[in-house]
């Protein structure tokens, strides 16, 4: 896309370089560390689901008997692999079973019966990664033999608590114009620090993130997806305490894009700023080798702050979940970078900053599927004027070409949306696709107005920011409150306990096989 | 205009009583018969809510099993205003903005909130929704109010603990949630806990709020805290309630003693 905005590539530059240098020692802390959550996802790759009467998860129970005896800091992988193998057992299931029933003695084996684990491990691992593998292929597969739809896809939100009520939903949404899906999560299952089992019918606003429902809810949009001649992606939410996890379960059950932010949970749930980290790093490793598209949290940011104010925190924070996102090996084409339409619509030429903020984002990430967000913080209850800002967001998403628009509702705020909200909310972003959705191409602001200054404006303080985020150190920087409006210390927050550095030694052979994800699977 | 008396709904000229309503009916909108039974069908539901005459201005079939109506009517009923009741809330519910003024013009000072789960209790749903940045039902937790200092000490926490943390961190306010109620855990936990408080701190003691599904909000005294909150409280009721508890020109918070 040639610039619109007259953006100087030195600064841009710059301004990528200062990200790295914020970002590099906590990739660095990531390489040198591993989590609970980690671990486990390494035993869900090699095949271990289930849980226990209590529904504790085969994978915590097994994962916490190995840390009682062995400690964690070889990883899971070892004392596992060799337990199977001196222990003669047919299966995990039925080592954790033991495990969990104190009858298994773990140890860290050497030479060649550690040699002999670990071979063992790796092949058991192989095989989730082929699945990945595989179902990155079924989605190239289904692509073609349906279609891909053009952008900005539409996004639409099914929110029921209950599969079995949110797969009709949800097909009814595609069959209405909706490209994606997203199923939204019981509130505070980004707090578990275990995945529910199975397929579920009871949750908070939202539907548990499970193995299960995940596959049900694929499968359903299969089928819609055929009939309608158009590939329906499925989204859920790879962030909290279990993000590696549920990543591996996204990659094996063929979901498609996951929300997945390098410092939603640290901000907005008080996760432990290191246990996030090390968390995002595997589990985007793993969306990069599944082919998933991440959604990033940006428009969270100005929930709390600022639209105006803050702008530039969003196009910081994108800057670092480029970093993060590259670094995991996430080609550009996966990095939904998420921003949002959130100024208030008393502020004169609100608009015209909105246009600055998108269009700003559009140039700084050519390549990226970005992720916009619509109105919700000056929704008020009055219906109408909701549905007048919310096609002024659509005017605003088809003038920036953005790549994925979050179809806003009319009734945000008030309640889950109804049949006839969402239906509106087609009829708005069909009608101005159909009357504006060329004037992108048209759209030509003034090198020296409102437009273009704004953006700039916005660059110039990012790069200030990145500045000094890089000189004090991202952690720090987190600590004394740069983002969003809270303090989160390095040594607070939720899930600091489950956090572990390697020993000389460690093991993982999920990880090791990320590293080496082939360059033909980056796209 | 009057405030006393009787009312309708005014459209365009007074008294005529004219309403706009939309609703979705779970009937299809195909053909022309169908089309014809679904208005049908919208203007008896609209006749049954008392608009004579309605009539259907917009209908659009959604997929092949609903329809979406958009009626105007007259309704004839009457609103007695000398009958409406208004429920009384002790406090007034404030913006986030007000409840920062409040608090730094009175206290000169951040509000320190500290937070838990008691007993045995996990369920930190409830005190997640009230403290977290990230909120309940579109409002943002009290972490979100810059003049708040929150200290959330998660789930599992022991009453002793609790007192200790209160003390260390200077409490203004103490909350707890408790959702588990088998054999009247909640009830126990929570006498247990304003019994320490009370022994610990005497009349200098924090506020004590407690929040949970299965509360009386009217057993308060009996429990010996100050505040019960139910199901469905948001975050800027507990704001505002603290606001109103503990800035001077409240009575309470003078009685107290608390600045």
């Amino acid at each position: 896309m040639t610039g619109k905005l007259n953006l100087d590539p030195a600064l841009v530059g710059q301004a990528r370089e200062l990200a790295k240098r914020a970002g590099a020692p906590v990739v660095k802390l990531a390489r040198t560390h591993t989590t609970v959550s980690v671990e486990r996802a390494v035993l869900r790759l090699a095949g271990l689901d289930g849980a226990d009467e209590d529904g504790m998860p085969w994978v915590n129970r097994l994962t916490d008997a190995v840390r009682e005896s062995t400690g964690l800091e070889h990883g899971v992988a070892l004392p596992v692999w060799d337990a199977m193998l001196t222990g003669g057992y047919p299966d995990l299931r039925t080592l954790a079973v033991d495990a969990a029933a104190g009858l298994v003695k773990f140890r860290l084996p050497a030479g060649h019966e550690g040699n002999a684990a670990r071979d063992t491990a790796a092949r058991s691992v192989k095989k989730g990664m082929a699945r990945i593998d595989a179902q990155r292929a079924e989605r190239d597969r289904m692509l073609a033999a349906t279609s891909d739809p053009p952008m900005p896809w539409i996004y639409l939100i099914v929110a029921t608590g209950d599969i079995y009520e949110d797969i009709p939903q949800a097909q009814a949404a595609a069959r209405e114009g909706a490209d994606i899906i997203a199923v939204i999560r019981s509130t505070g299952q980004s707090l578990l620090d275990y995945v529910p089992e199975g397929a579920t019918r009871e949750g908070y606003a939202g539907t548990y993130a499970t193995q299960e429902n995940f596959r049900l809810m694929r499968a359903a949009l299969d089928d819609t997806s055929r009939e309608l001649g158009r590939y329906i992606r499925l989204t859920n939410y790879a962030s909290g305490l279990c993000m590696p996890e549920i990543a591996s379960l996204a990659g094996l059950e063929r979901l498609d894009m996951m929300l997945n932010d390098c410092m939603y949970g640290i901000i907005f749930r008080d996760i432990n700023p290191v246990r996030t980290f090390i968390d995002q790093r595997f589990s985007r490793q793993v969306h990069a080798r599944a082919g998933i598209v991440i959604n990033t949290g940006e428009d969270n940011y100005l929930t709390t702050a600022d639209a105006v104010d803050a702008a530039h925190t969003v196009v910081v924070s994108q800057l670092l979940n480029e970093y993060f996102g590259r670094e995991a090996g996430l080609a550009d084409g996966q990095l939904g970078l998420g921003h949002a339409f959130e100024i208030n619509p008393e502020v004169p030429d609100s608009f015209m900053l909105e246009l600055a903020h998108a269009q700003l984002v559009r140039e700084l990430f050519p390549d990226a599927p970005l992720k916009y967000m619509p109105p919700t913080k000056h929704m008020t209850g009055n219906v109408f004027a909701g549905y007048l800002l919310d096609a002024f967001f659509n005017l605003c998403g088809v003038m920036t070409d953005q790549s994925i628009l979050l179809i806003g509702m009319m009734t945000e705020g008030i309640h889950t949306p109804f049949l006839s909200d969402r239906d509106l909310a087609l009829e708005n972003v069909r009608y101005v696709r159909r009357a504006a959705g060329r004037l992108g191409q048209e759209f030509r602001p003034e090198p020296d107005g409102l437009v273009a200054r704004r953006a700039r404006q916005v660059l110039d303080e990012s790069v200030d920011l990145l500045r000094k985020i890089g000189s004090q150190g991202l952690l720090n920087a987190i600590a004394a409150g740069t983002f969003g409006v809270t303090k989160r210390p390095p040594d607070g927050g939720r899930g600091l306990d489950g956090v572990v550095e390697r020993a000389d030694g460690y093991f993982n052979p999920a990880a090791d096989q990320l590293e080496t994800t082939p360059l033909e699977a980056k796209q | 205009m009057s405030v006393t008396g009787i009312v309708r709904p005014y459209g365009d000229t007074t008294g005529d009583g004219r309403v706009q309503l939309s609703f979705t009916l779970p009937v299809p909108f195909g053909d022309e018969a169908e089309r014809a039974r679904a208005e049908g069908a919208a203007l008896q539901l609209a006749a049954k809510m008392g608009l004579d005459p309605a009539m259907v201005v917009h209908a659009k079939g959604m997929g092949p099993d609903f329809t979406f109506f958009i009626v105007y009517g007259r309704v004839s009923h009457l609103v007695d205003l000398s009958a409406v009741t208004v429920a009384e809330r002790e406090f007034p519910v404030l913006p986030a903005a007000e409840v920062n003024l409040r608090i730094r013009s009175a206290l000169g000072r951040k509000l320190v909130v500290v937070g838990a789960c008691i007993g045995t209790d996990a369920h930190t749903v409830g005190i997640d929704a009230i403290l977290n940045v990230k909120g309940h039902a579109g409002e943002k937790g009290l972490e979100y109010y810059r003049e708040i200092r929150v200290v959330n000490m998660g789930s599992q926490v022991g009453v002793a603990d609790l007192v200790a943390r209160a003390a260390a961190e200077h409490a203004d306010a103490v909350l707890v949630s408790q959702v588990v109620t088998q054999r009247d855990a909640h009830l126990s936990n929570t006498r247990e806990m304003s019994a320490a408080f009370h022994a610990g701190f005497g009349l200098q003691r924090p506020l004590l709020v407690v929040g949970g599904p299965r509360f009386d909000p009217g057993a308060a005294a009996d429990l010996g805290v100050d505040k019960i909150f139910g199901r469905g409280t948001t975050p800027s009721e507990v704001a505002s309630y603290l606001v109103h508890a503990l800035t001077p020109e409240s009575p309470d918070a003078a009685q107290r003693g608390a600045a």
